[in-house]
Formats: structure tokens, C-alpha cells, sequence
């Protein structure tokens, strides 16, 4: 029996959609009972969506006002509790778990394997090395817990139906005061989040400012898309750092991705690679875009972008 | 004395293209340039500036690797770090390792801050910083693009998946860099000659009585599956067309 446990990512009462696609990963280990650990201030109702996730036993609540907002090592010590008695410990490989499961993971003295994109057995997985450009296998030595950050962008998420038993954890650990939330500043947006968007509409470096970033918004407003941008445009402050998709970015897996002005550099590609459909726009005919892009069109983008409008 | 600490990765240079070698072992590395992991330059070129500031005396640059690191330390050296610590080992070691390897350096140097690039561009695991938070029992800021010292304490930006989280940590802390954070500066001629007279020290893993027994073995190694190029359209409508045909807008 692999005993399986996920930290649930949430944020303003709502499950993460990123935990579902966790599930899926852990469903895909042999023998595998499910459990997931919500770690919030009041957290009943993320606990609720996070029992309705088919496959999911039991959902391990821990109610706590230092635990909203989430700050790792915070929830990390709380989270080596939980973790007693279970093989295996998932999480996202979002930026939230990216911060929080290294830290659970040397506290376990357990190895680490990051942005799991495929379960070979309990203790054998694929993942992505050099920005994309290798899949290595990795195999964890027997006798120890593995904690694993899931590639989401790998896999479905994973059906509602379930009726998993919540449960109500008190913990009695002490923990840190030297960390601080001070505040976040998002961008509040009616927009479809990039992360979980079906569609995506991407502009490059070739907007050119971020006046004309707004054509971008336009285009995705029409098709109901996400937005996202590459790192040149992000660093030029045409569009917001959360908009990055690429290596460093967010890694992205929606039916349809629309890149404009982007030339295509590998970090990039990375991001986008799962990908169903790829669509480039782009003066330049030997962008590398081109070279994995579904549908290529060659022109200029402050042409094209309304002509596409027009037509759709 | 308030000290940075800064991790330096030697890895495979940015701009080549890595291929897997053909029987699955690794990558091709024979004749590849090797540079300084990008991020942790941003981490070494953010400890300089806060020693500019006047709020840290010393950088030093320490890293963990085989012995022709030294090549990248020097580099670190002559972009302005004080002095280098090499921990040399010829294995192959895995984030866990490295984070007891510079936490056994934490506790010797004493530092106020430690700065880490948030993952190496070669393994990308993105794990060394956190873990030597833990095992140190420290805050850590991971993905900064801002880093503010205010005495005792840090006040650091963070890029998160939802925007800019702000958090405080009171130091000593880790902080991971992401690539907003700063621009590295570029080595000039004569620093590289100076950097020549700055103390390198070097110490074997084994000294520094870390156990490096591998738990995760890399079993092999495949190149990505490739997709394939689709087709060009001419225009717009052809474009539209194409993706209503598909069900895709």
C-alpha cells in the first residue's frame, strides 16, 4: 500500500485546480490510498471541494490562524506531522509548492523529486531536466518517504463525485515567527486564470510597449482566453511577471495557445510544449516558434490582429 | 561582521544547446562551455549590491563541485565576491546534499544572509535554498525580485503565481533570486587579474563529514518527445477557418 498525501494549495476560500491534477498523479501510483492535508484559518469549505475530488480517502484538516496566508515555514513543520505514516508526500509544482515541499522534505530527510511528469512505479519517475531538453528517469532508494512536486500541466484533472471523510487535525506544534506576510498585490482579473485556461493568447517582445499589449487583451477577450506573455515582454513591463509562461514562468498545457511576437526561445517552448494546438504569428518566417507551431501565419501582428477579429 | 554567503553552480552554459547523449547516460558535455548557473549570478550580483549599501562587509562565494569549479569561483571573484570556498567533490550529489554541505559552511562562516539562484538551470529541481532554510531553521524568501535590509530584519518581494507577494523574515535568512531581481554586472579585465590574489579555499565533501550517498539515481536519460511543424496559412480567414474546423474557437 502507498499512502499518499497532498498539500492542498488554496487561497481565498477556494481549492487550488492544481490539486486535482495532484490526484490524478497520485492515482497513477501503484496501490494507492489518497489522503489530502488542507492547512488553512478556517478551511472547511476548501476541505469540502477538496473530499469531492474522486479518489481522495480522507481529508486532513488543520485549522489555524497562522496558516492563512501560507507561508512555508510556517506549514512546512505542521506538514512533517501530517505526513507520519504516509510513503509519499505531493505537492504542486506551482509556485507555492515549489517554496513549501523542499522545505517539508529536508525536514522529513527525504529526497525530493520536482515536477513529476509521469509515475513509472512507487518509487520510479520521469521529470525534466535542462529547461525541457532531456526527460530523465529517476528511482528513489528503498526504505524512505519520497516527496514530489507534480508537473500539472502533465495530467487531467481528476473527476469530482467523491465523498471523502474530513477530518479535524490538531496539531500541537510550535511554530516560527520569523516569517511575515506582509501583502500580495495581484491583478484582479475577470479574465480566465492562465494556468487552468482552455485557451491562451500569448504576446512577445514584438508589441512593442504596453500600450499595445492591449491588442493582446482584446484578441483574448474575443476568444475568452487567458493572457500570457513571454519573458522578454515581461521584462520589458509590457505585461505583469504572473503572465510568464516558459521555464521560469508557468508551464501551461491549454487546448488552444496563440503566440504573437514570440520568436520562440527554448525557455519558452518549454512552457507550452503540452500544448494541443499551437498557433504562432510572427513577422519573421524563421522564428523558431514556427518550428513546433501547429498553424503558422507570417505578417505583421498589428495587421493581423484585427483582421483575426474580423473574422472571428 | 555581517556576512553573505552566495551558492555558485557550475553548469552547462545557457546558450548551448544540450543534447542526450545517444545511449541514454547523460548529456553531451565534451567540449561544452561551462558558466555560472544564471540565477545565482543574479544572487552574487545581489550581495554585491547590498554590500555597496553598506549593509554587509563581506561576500563569499562558495560552491560545491568538481575541481574545475575553481574556473567559476574565480569568475565570482573577479565580479567582486571577498573570497571562495570550494567544497570539491567528483560525485555526482543531489540538492539534499548540497544543503548540508553549505549548511555545515553556515555554521563555521556565521552568515546574516545566504543567497541562492531559485533552481539551476541544469537539474532545475529548485530545492537547495529551502532545504538549507529548514536545516538551519531559518525564514526563507524564495523567487525575490526585491530584496530590502532594514537592520535585523528583510523586507523581501517575491514573484508568486498570483503576482508580487511581499513578506518580512528576520535575519539570518535564505533568499532564493528569481531573474527580476537584478541585472549582473559585467567582469571587467582588471578585475579578473585581481580576482587571481583573492583566497580560494578549498575543502573535500568528505572533510566537511557529509554523507553523499545518492537516494534519487537517475536511471537514464531521453530527449523530449518533438512536435511536429504544422502547416503555414496565408492569412487570417484561412487561419479562423482552420482552427472553427478544429472546434477550437
Amino acid at each position: 500500500m502507498n499512502r499518499i498525501l497532498i498539500v492542498a494549495e488554496h487561497a481565498g476560500g477556494k481549492l487550488n485546480a492544481a490539486v486535482a491534477k495532484c490526484v490524478s498523479c497520485a492515482a497513477s501510483m501503484p496501490d494507492a490510498e489518497i489522503n489530502v492535508a488542507v492547512l488553512a484559518a478556517n478551511g472547511a469549505a476548501v476541505a469540502q471541494s477538496a473530499a469531492a475530488i474522486a479518489g481522495v480517502a480522507r481529508v486532513l484538516l488543520v485549522d489555524h490562524p497562522a496558516n492563512e496566508p501560507a507561508l512555508a515555514a510556517v506549514l512546512a513543520p505542521q506538514i512533517v506531522r501530517l505526513a507520519e505514516g504516509h510513503s509519499h508526500v505531493f505537492g504542486p509544482s506551482t509556485t507555492f509548492g515549489k517554496d513549501l515541499m523542499p522545505r517539508v522534505a529536508a525536514l522529513l530527510d527525504a529526497p525530493q523529486v520536482s515536477d513529476v511528469m509521469s509515475v513509472e512505479s512507487a518509487r520510479r519517475f520521469r521529470r525534466p531536466v535542462y529547461a525541457g531538453n532531456a526527460i530523465v528517469t529517476v528511482e528513489a532508494t528503498a526504505g524512505q518517504q519520497i516527496v514530489a512536486t507534480v508537473r500539472v500541466a502533465s495530467y487531467q484533472t481528476a473527476a469530482t463525485g467523491g465523498h471523502a471523510t474530513v477530518e479535524a487535525v490538531k496539531l500541537d506544534v510550535s511554530l516560527p515567527t520569523h516569517t511575515r506576510f506582509v501583502s500580495v498585490t495581484a491583478a484582479r482579473s475577470d479574465r480566465p486564470d492562465l494556468q487552468t485556461a482552455t485557451r491562451v493568447v500569448s504576446g512577445g517582445r514584438a508589441l512593442g510597449s504596453a500600450e499595445n499589449f492591449a491588442l493582446i487583451q482584446r484578441l483574448a477577450d474575443r476568444i475568452g482566453a487567458a493572457i500570457g506573455a513571454s519573458r522578454a515582454a515581461v521584462d520589458a513591463g509590457y505585461a505583469p511577471n504572473e503572465l510568464q509562461v516558459g521555464q521560469t514562468g508557468k508551464i501551461i498545457a491549454p487546448e488552444l495557445y496563440i503566440a504573437i511576437g514570440i520568436s520562440g526561445a527554448i525557455q519558452h517552448l518549454t512552457g507550452i510544449k503540452d500544448a494541443r494546438t499551437i498557433v504562432a504569428i510572427n513577422k519573421d518566417a524563421e522564428a523558431p516558434i514556427f518550428e513546433i507551431a501547429d498553424y503558422g501565419l507570417v505578417g505583421d501582428l498589428f495587421s493581423l490582429i484585427p483582421d483575426l477579429e474580423k473574422h472571428l | 561582521m555581517r556576512r553573505i554567503l552566495v551558492g555558485i553552480k557550475r553548469v552547462i552554459d545557457y546558450n548551448v544547446r544540450v543534447r542526450v547523449r545517444p545511449d541514454g547516460s547523460g548529456v553531451v558535455t565534451d567540449g561544452v562551455k561551462m558558466s555560472i548557473n544564471p540565477f545565482d549570478e543574479i544572487a552574487l550580483e545581489e550581495a554585491l549590491r547590498i554590500k555597496e549599501r553598506g549593509e554587509a562587509d563581506e561576500v563569499v562565494a562558495i560552491s560545491l563541485g568538481p575541481e574545475d569549479t575553481q574556473q567559476q569561483l574565480r569568475t565570482a571573484l573577479a565580479m567582486g565576491a571577498d573570497r571562495a570556498i570550494l567544497i570539491r567533490t567528483a560525485l555526482a550529489v543531489e540538492p539534499p546534499v548540497v544543503a548540508r554541505a553549505m549548511h555545515k559552511l553556515v555554521e563555521r562562516e556565521a552568515p546574516s544572509i545566504v543567497i541562492l539562484g531559485k533552481q539551476a538551470i541544469d537539474d532545475d529541481c529548485n530545492q537547495v535554498g529551502q532545504m538549507l532554510a529548514a536545516m538551519w531553521d531559518r525564514p526563507q524568501a524564495t523567487f525575490a525580485s526585491k530584496i530590502e535590509i532594514k537592520g535585523e530584519t528583510a523586507r523581501v518581494i517575491r514573484e508568486v503565481d498570483a503576482g508580487l507577494e511581499t513578506i518580512e523574515v528576520d535575519l539570518p535568512a535564505v533568499f532564493t533570486t528569481d531573474l527580476r531581481l537584478n541585472e549582473p554586472r559585467y567582469v571587467k579585465l582588471p578585475d579578473i587579474m585581481k580576482a587571481k590574489k583573492k583566497p580560494l579555499d578549498i575543502t573535500d565533501l568528505a572533510a566537511l563529514g557529509v554523507e553523499a550517498a545518492q537516494r534519487l539515481n537517475v536511471r537514464s536519460y531521453e530527449p523530449p518527445p518533438q512536435r511536429q511543424k504544422g502547416v503555414m496559412v496565408k492569412d487570417a480567414a484561412e487561419l479562423v477557418a482552420a482552427l472553427r474546423q478544429k472546434g477550437l474557437v
